[in-house]
């Protein structure tokens, strides 16, 4: 415990990790490439010894160090919109200001910008304007949108040809190692490992009461997975450590850790769409530690890549085609009446009591559609369901009063629900 | 459909662009048992594919400056662009209930997820999520979009009840080569006489082609081009400028009037861009999904959707534009919350200052009401360019 915040060995272990992918990247040894967290492809990387630097995480980091309000604002004097997605933002402004690193060291400029295009179109407009930065070589990834539900095998065909026409060989000629795709089965065959014990986490929240809380504690227990420790031996141990110590919360009949100690009493379990805020991060958290309220599983925890919904698990007989298949079933590549079904799903399986949304500003990929999702899923489930309006990474739009009220709202609302003899469907 | 005068072919189009219910449309599908007609979202789709099918392709371009938006705000969070509230609007308000099927391009995230509410609100549509690739190389980029484009007409094939034959296709691939001719046309008359065509005016003409049957419509630029190169109209001392940004949800009439009176002849605009997408003929022989597919990969538009693998081209379709229309300027005009138009934008005005090339931006909604800002800075804008150029 530090400055009063409670945190668990896993969550010391995960900071440590991340702060060791930072060491890496700015150590000056390693080429760096630049991609992002939505479907990345760590494995690859690693086959050419390229160090995974995500320009989500940076914007995050400073976000919670309570930067990234005076980066936007750095970008935005420099001819950005306040309109666009304030990670971008962020990540430009955080070049202005000398591109240092949460380490304190600076950031080198990437030997590559590996644009995966996967479930987000700003992506190819950030990779777009940080070429004009860099001037480095940029390889586009180009993942369609699964829009009828599941991807076709046209899909997952033509991500295997830019795989092998277009990435590998740009990955070959900035690392100058030739790719090995035995080499790629082990790092797979270790992902498959650490998403056992991920996939595990994520389901312990239909213990009662939950040991953990899936969204604000989630972040931090899919930080190695979604970054840059998928396919190492470090992230099987991190999630082997994790699962020992969620197990042990269950034994205990412990309610989910907060960073102000472990809930007294679990009141309401919500399922939650939409990324958190993170400029705000330990405020927004503690308006559901002060009410009860835990999150039985997120949407966010599902923006990587996702493990729980068909039981994938990265395929070392099928290196290729396992990592086209990642990249097409990212949550937002995902069509809405998929995510509807997702979401549908987690409040049946994990006994939730409704849905809310946190509906971010400046990310179209997420928000565009979540009002009609959630009329859709209060009808399917008959539970009832919220939402509030944030942001990522900008501070001026996050209003503590404004959320807490509509969550107290919420949460009056779930009680007049109970009392009025539980939650039958409206819909069967 | 027999017009003279420049007035007669304006008030048609105006009429037809101010009737948010799509009478003309109705009584197209009407008029023949079995005709469907297909919606269509910007920036572009392949509209051979359903003209081939019998269909109508109809551009659905959002509800425009006068439709009140009521249900449509219930359905979006507050940040967001217009088109996606006031195109629900006319969806729940029964304006779209003779559309048959409805196809979105892949633009952005906001017209991506409207896809998936157009199927979770109406679920006994055809809805098709239309991917154009962002490879542009024809053994990759080219076998991925020439499936999407089978996978599209076998779509509509199902619909129609019948098979779309490759006749049917080149037929289509033809018509549509030279409705793309008589814009480009007008285009080209509008630069090198901007008073005779104003700006509103061919505007009005090109959206009545998002309504009008292809063929119709090619008749209507031909009377309205042969009706204007003979009309006298006063040369004002204008600047000459490309409107650059209004691909997607369309500026209200009036910013296009306001920009020409105070001063600003549009010479160019990406208002839209589905009839100039492609940037010539399409080959009507051969195979006609191949065809559609080169054409794409590598004689289409550059624009804010689309990935530019090479930095050096980045804008080079604007600045091209620019040259060939002898430009003095440009105006990004980008919707509020767009963030195609407003990412690229950045990029774009980098182009122009190391040409030193004046440009001015503006953001709008396709129900800004108030012009009076928009002309003062536009009028700036042209102002300062005169003095500049005679200095």
């Amino acid at each position: 415990m530090s400055n009063g915040v409670v945190k668990s060995t896993s969550q010391i272990v995960q900071k440590e990790m991340i702060g060791r992918n930072y060491d890496r990247i700015t150590g000056g040894d390693a080429k760096v490439s630049s991609t992002f967290v939505p479907g990345n492809l760590n494995e690859l990387l690693m086959c050419f010894d390229i160090a995974n630097n995500l320009p989500e995480i940076n914007a995050i980091q400073n976000a919670m160090r309570k930067k990234s309000g005076d980066m936007i604002m750095e970008a935005e004097r420099a001819g950005h919109s306040e309109d666009v997605c304030t990670y971008v933002k962020a990540d430009i402004g955080m070049m202005a200001k000398g591109n240092i690193a949460p380490n304190g060291k600076p950031f080198p400029d990437p030997d590559i910008l590996l644009l995966s295009y996967t479930g987000c179109f700003t992506f190819m407009k950030w990779f777009e304007l940080l070429r004009e930065q860099y001037k480095c070589p940029t390889v586009m990834l180009h993942v369609p949108y699964a829009a009828d539900g599941k991807p076709t095998r046209n899909m997952r065909d033509y991500i295997v040809r830019q795989l092998k026409d277009e990435v590998i060989p740009a990955l070959e000629k900035v690392s100058g190692i030739r790719f090995d795709i035995d080499r790629l089965r082990e790092y797979l065959r270790k992902s498959a490992i650490a998403e056992d014990d991920m996939v595990w986490m994520l389901e312990s929240t239909k213990h009662r009461p939950s040991p953990i809380d899936c969204y604000f504690g989630g972040v931090y227990y899919m930080g190695p997975i979604f970054t840059a420790f998928r396919g190492t031996d470090e992230a099987i141990e991190y999630y082997r450590l994790l699962r020992l110590e969620i197990q042990d919360r269950i034994d205990k009949g412990l309610c989910a850790q907060t960073p102000e100690g472990d809930m007294p009493e679990e009141r309401y379990r919500l399922v939650v769409e939409g990324p958190p805020n993170w400029t705000s991060f330990r405020d927004f958290w503690h308006m559901f530690h002060e009410a009860g309220a835990v999150v039985v599983a997120s949407s966010y925890t599902k923006v990587g890549g996702i493990y729980d919904y068909e039981g994938f698990r990265h395929d070392p007989d099928h290196p290729l085609e396992t990592l086209a298949d990642y990249c097409l079933g990212v949550y937002t590549n995902r069509n809405l009446p998929t995510r509807v079904d997702m979401l549908v799903r987690n409040i049946s399986e994990y006994d939730a009591d409704g849905l809310l949304i946190n509906s971010i500003k400046s990310c179209n990929s997420f928000s565009a559609g979540q009002l009609v999702m959630l009329r859709e899923i209060e009808k399917l489930t008959g539970k009832p369901g919220a939402f509030i309006e944030t942001d990522l990474v900008d501070p001026r739009y996050f209003s503590a009063a404004n959320v807490k009220n509509r969550l107290e709202s919420y949460f009056q609302m779930i009680d007049q629900k109970r009392r009025a003899g539980g939650s039958a469907a409206i819909v069967a | 459909m027999e017009f003279k005068s420049v007035k007669e072919i304006v008030d048609f189009c105006q009429e037809l662009f101010d009737d948010i219910g799509f009478a003309r449309a109705r009584e197209w599908k009407a008029a023949q048992p079995g005709r469907k007609v297909i919606g269509y979202m910007p920036v572009y789709v392949p509209r051979e594919i359903i003209h081939a099918a019998g269909m109508l392709p109809l551009g659905i371009l959002g509800g425009g400056a006068d439709m009140e938006v009521i249900h449509g705000d219930a359905y979006y969070q507050s940040y967001i662009c217009r088109i996606p509230r006031s195109t629900i609007e006319m969806a729940v308000t029964g304006k779209l209930d003779f559309v048959d099927g409805m196809v979105f391009p892949s633009i952005c995230d906001v017209i991506r997820n409207l896809s998936g509410i157009w199927m979770l609100l109406f679920k006994d549509r055809y809805v098709r999520y239309f991917d154009a690739p962002q490879n542009f190389k024809d053994d990759i980029g080219g076998v991925f979009y020439s499936n999407e484009l089978r996978e599209f007409r076998e779509g509509l094939e199902k619909l129609a009840g019948r098979e779309i034959t490759d006749e049917n296709l080149r037929n289509s691939i033809a018509v549509f080569n030279e409705n793309r001719r008589w814009v480009n046309k007008v285009y080209d008359f509008r630069a090198a006489f901007p008073w005779k065509a104003p700006s509103a005016e061919v505007y009005l003409l090109m959206r009545a082609g998002m309504v009008l049957p292809v063929e119709e419509h090619t008749r209507l630029m031909q009377a309205y081009l042969s009706a204007a190169e003979a009309g006298k109209r006063r040369m004002r001392d204008n600047c000459r400028v490309v409107l650059t940004g209004v691909f997607c949800e369309q500026p209200p009439l009036n910013l296009i009037r306001s920009l020409e009176i105070s001063g600003c002849y549009i010479v160019d605009d990406d208002f839209m861009l589905v009839n100039r997408w492609l940037l010539g003929d399409v080959p009507a022989d051969g195979d006609p999904i191949g065809n559609l597919s080169r054409a794409f990969l590598h004689h289409s538009a550059q624009t804010a959707a689309k990935y530019e693998p090479d930095m050096a081209e980045k804008g080079r379709y604007l600045l091209d534009a620019i040259r060939a229309r002898s430009a003095d300027g440009v105006i990004f005009a980008a919707p509020s919350f767009c963030d195609p138009a407003l990412l690229d934008q950045p990029m774009m005005i980098s182009r122009l200052e190391a040409l030193k090339i004046p440009y001015i931006t503006m953001q709008y909604a396709e129900n800004s009401g108030q012009m009076q800002p928009i002309r003062e800075q536009s009028g700036t804008f042209a102002d300062s360019i005169k003095l500049w150029s005679a200095s």
